[in-house]
């Protein structure tokens, strides 16, 4: 069961980690993401490219349904803007034994960094900066090439 | 044929707008041409797409190259590299 939300309501894991919990598999993993405090930053806005945004995640959960057999796989993610503190996305793998679900989940959030079409702006005391993509993602999602 | 063109994040702010309907001209082999034909605009497009190394693609929601063949689709998209998660 895939599971794909991009919305600009606050995330609740309660809530999240129940619907993939209820793929009814042997073992879940999920990755919670949450807005920094540090940096100075005030608020984070997010955007996206409705339609695109979607079909992405949709794609990669897909792939990653296929390559580790996974019963479920559930990705929610904010758009608008937050502020420290608050979370960002939400991602929930459900599998029969736990290293095909913590395999899948680190997959999903590194495939999701470099491959889904959101931009993240920061708001600063002095102004608001487009955040600039960091190498380290683009390594984290290329060790899961096949 | 009118297409539709979409800008993201610091491209459609300096740009000033988030969508354009625009009828491209013929001769426009690739979306690196489509985007050095969109730079003679305004001062915005120049500002925006002055630097075509930092900037990603999709036609018809498909992600391309900048040297991807533009064809005839019905939507593109120009934005920054992602970062999202």
């Amino acid at each position: 069961m895939i599971a794909v939300t991009v919305d600009a309501a606050p995330i609740e894991v309660g809530a999240e980690h129940a619907a993939i919990a209820a793929s009814g598999a042997g073992g879940i993993a999920t990755f919670t993401g949450i807005v920094r405090a540090d940096d100075r930053v005030m608020a984070l806005t997010l955007e996206h490219y409705p339609g695109a945004t979607e079909a992405a995640l949709v794609a990669l959960a897909e792939a990653a349904v296929a390559r580790w057999d996974l019963t479920g796989a559930r990705i929610t993610h904010r758009v608008g803007r937050m502020l420290p503190g608050d979370l960002v996305v939400f991602v929930g793998t459900a599998a029969r034994h736990r290293g095909a679900a913590l395999e899948a989940c680190a997959f999903l959030i590194d495939r999701l960094k470099t491959e889904a079409p959101f931009w993240k702006k920061e708001t600063l005391a002095e102004g608001e900066r487009w955040v600039d993509p960091r190498g380290s993602d683009d390594a984290a999602a290329a060790r899961w090439s096949v | 044929m009118a297409t539709e063109i979409l800008y993201f994040a610091w491209v459609r702010e300096k740009i000033g707008v988030g969508a354009e309907t625009l009828d491209l001209p013929d001769g426009l082999a690739t979306v690196a041409d489509l985007v050095a034909w969109l730079a003679g605009r305004s001062d915005g497009h120049a500002e925006a797409f002055a630097e075509p190394a930092r900037l990603r693609a999709a036609v018809d929601q498909v992600f391309v190259p900048l040297e991807a063949s533009l064809g005839r689709p019905r939507e593109i998209a120009i934005f920054p590299p992602v970062t999202g998660g």
